[in-house]
């Protein structure tokens, strides 16, 4: 996807992240869970497909990341519901650094 | 004929959380043959914790709680059988026989049939007015009592009856809990932890009285109140039992499979008949977390194990049920989870400070030090790390366990 169909939003330092540690983040009314692992640094929507939980009070694993409430788990790259009872996946977004900068991409709104 | 699964059948007797896991668990298996569902209930599987909690506030509706979507179970080829009743297996000629007789063939059968609140034989029990809380039914028949203004006397201080104390409340209710016992949730916490819950549904102006023994209730059309066994009267329109819930043993018994407390099953979840296979809170299983086997009462177990039986019975031999038992209820809006099983002597470890309101864990450890399980009040994000320790076997030094500065997930990696 080129860049200029997505609009960057700024949403923490990346030398502040830590690995496996998550980090949430507010985008309009979107809420987001930005984490570090050993190869990148990846954004999913925070909000668990579940019930209601936010993912970023949640304990990552390798490259998962498993809801507070019920155990449900989500894979960080890719969103998908990776054990019950979730079965819908999260939204992933695309993830950007400059200067420390880390930026979540949003397609445009048409 | 190229699968040989295709032309058998497989039925799953109970339509709650675990027979709705269950046939998830057959198909995801492979098994491609027919899959029949026989579930007495009008609804198809759902899930019963809202029932407690907001369903019975009037917060959600019960389809809300739904397991799956209505159109799922075609999806998956799964025929569901409301409204029907299981009444007896013919072991000798493989044949499940309905309740109204008919008669249904199977090559193996899963056994969910889940449990029932006990009620003890109290005098008065059977008055309009006394009511249990198991389905959805019952949850709405509940809701649809308390009206605000109304007396509620929850007999029994576990957490079915600690939920509708909160509900209660919520709703207006002048609200009495009775437990017999010196604390409350003792089946699940420590005593401190029961005097801290206490302390919780006396400040949100519930009157909770520890100790106190139902002797009968009162009332002559309809309950009008509780007496205890010290002579003491407490005045009510309306009583909830929550002292516990007694296995639907009764098919497999009548079938001759092992089974008393529980059907008996092993980690894949087959019964003494290996055709026969159970899951849910029906089922007595092993845990690598205690000597013997243990029958769990959780949404938990009523998913995993339902999930491994069904694969089991589809043939998978690689599925074994072994999870660290782990729970939860919300009450006047606090999480509590509790995770492990702490059996024998056990000493207490306190992370954050109980007395400034919820956000603590109480840790238990075994007396060599190991960490066996723990309760968190609105700190569900401790739980992740506390599951792995106990699975890993961890022994954490006391002083940064309790130490809310040390965070858990180094403990956890031996970082600290
Ligand atoms: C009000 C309430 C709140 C709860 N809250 C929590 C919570 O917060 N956290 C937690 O971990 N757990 C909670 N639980 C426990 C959890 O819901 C149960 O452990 C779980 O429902 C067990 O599922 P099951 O399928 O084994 O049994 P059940 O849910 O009892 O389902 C068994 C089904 O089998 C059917 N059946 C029985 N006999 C037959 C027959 N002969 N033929 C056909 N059908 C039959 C029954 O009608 C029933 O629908 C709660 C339970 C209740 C009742
Ligand atoms: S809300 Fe996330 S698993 Fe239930």
């Amino acid at each position: 996807m080129a860049d200029d169909t997505l609009e960057w939003h700024a949403v923490t330092k990346a030398s502040e992240l830590e690995e496996q540690e998550p980090e949430h983040a507010r985008i309009g009314d979107t809420l987001i869970c930005v984490v570090r692992l050993e190869d990148g640094i990846f954004a999913i929507n925070d909000v668990c497909s579940h019930e209601f939980a936010q993912l970023s009070e949640g304990f990552v694993d390798g490259e998962e990341i498993e809801c507070p409430l019920h155990q449900a788990t989500f894979n960080l790259k890719t969103g998908e519901a990776t054990a019950p009872p979730a079965d819908d996946p999260v939204e992933t977004y695309p993830v950007k650094i400059e200067d420390d900068q880390v930026y979540v991409g949003f397609k445009k709104q048409a | 004929m190229a699968d040989p699964t295709s032309n058998q059948t497989f039925i799953v007797v109970g339509g709650g959380q675990a027979g709705g896991r269950a046939v998830e668990g057959i198909r995801k298996a492979g098994f491609d043959g027919t899959v029949i569902l026989l579930a007495e209930e009008e609804r198809a599987p759902y899930e019963r914790p809202p029932l407690s909690k907001q369903v019975l506030t009037g917060e959600a509706e019960p389809d809300s709680a739904k397991l799956r979507e209505d159109g799922w179970y075609r999806e998956h080829g799964i025929d569901l059988r409301l409204a029907t009743r299981a009444g007896r297996i013919d072991r000798a000629r493989k044949r499940m026989v309905l309740a109204d007789g008919r008669e249904l063939a199977y090559d193996r059968l899963l056994l969910a049939t889940g449990a029932q609140p006990k009620v003890p034989g109290l005098p008065g029990v059977e008055l309009p007015g006394v009511h249990v809380l198991r389905d959805v039914a019952d949850s709405l028949a509940l809701r649809d009592a308390m009206r605000a203004g109304a007396r509620v006397a929850l007999v029994g201080g576990g957490y079915i009856g600690l939920e509708v104390a909160a509900a209660a409340r919520k709703l207006g209710c002048d609200t009495t809990v009775l437990e017999a016992a010196p604390s409350l949730m003792r089946r699940q916490v420590a005593p401190e932890l029961g005097d801290w819950y206490a302390r919780l549904h006396r400040d949100h102006g519930a009157d909770v009285r520890l100790e106190a023994e139902v002797a009968r209730l009162l009332g002559s059309a309809r309950v009008a109140g509780v007496e205890l066994a010290d002579g003491s009267r407490i005045d009510a329109d309306l009583v909830v039992i929550g002292v516990g819930i007694r296995p639907n043993v009764e098919l497999a018994m009548q079938a001759g499979l092992d089974a008393d407390d529980g059907i008996e099953v092993d980690d894949q979840g087959r019964t003494s008949d290996p055709e026969i296979f159970a899951a849910g809170d029906v089922t007595r299983q092993p845990t690598p977390y205690a000597d013997g086997k243990i029958r769990l009462e959780s949404w938990q177990n009523a998913q995993n194990q339902a999930l491994v039986a069904g694969q089991a019975m589809a043939g998978a031999t690689a599925v074994r049920h072994a999870d660290l038992p782990w729970f939860w209820s919300d009450q006047h809006g606090i999480n509590l989870q509790m995770v492990g099983m702490p059996t024998g002597p056990v000493r207490h470890v306190w992370r954050g400070d109980p007395a400034a309101g919820p956000g603590f864990t109480l840790f238990y450890l075994d007396d060599g030090g190991r960490l066996v399980g723990a309760n968190a009040v609105d700190r569900p994000a401790d739980i992740a790390a506390v599951r792995r320790m106990i699975e890993r076997g961890v022994s954490p030094d006391p002083a940064q366990l309790a130490d809310p500065d040390v965070s858990l997930k180094k403990l956890l990696k031996g970082q600290a």
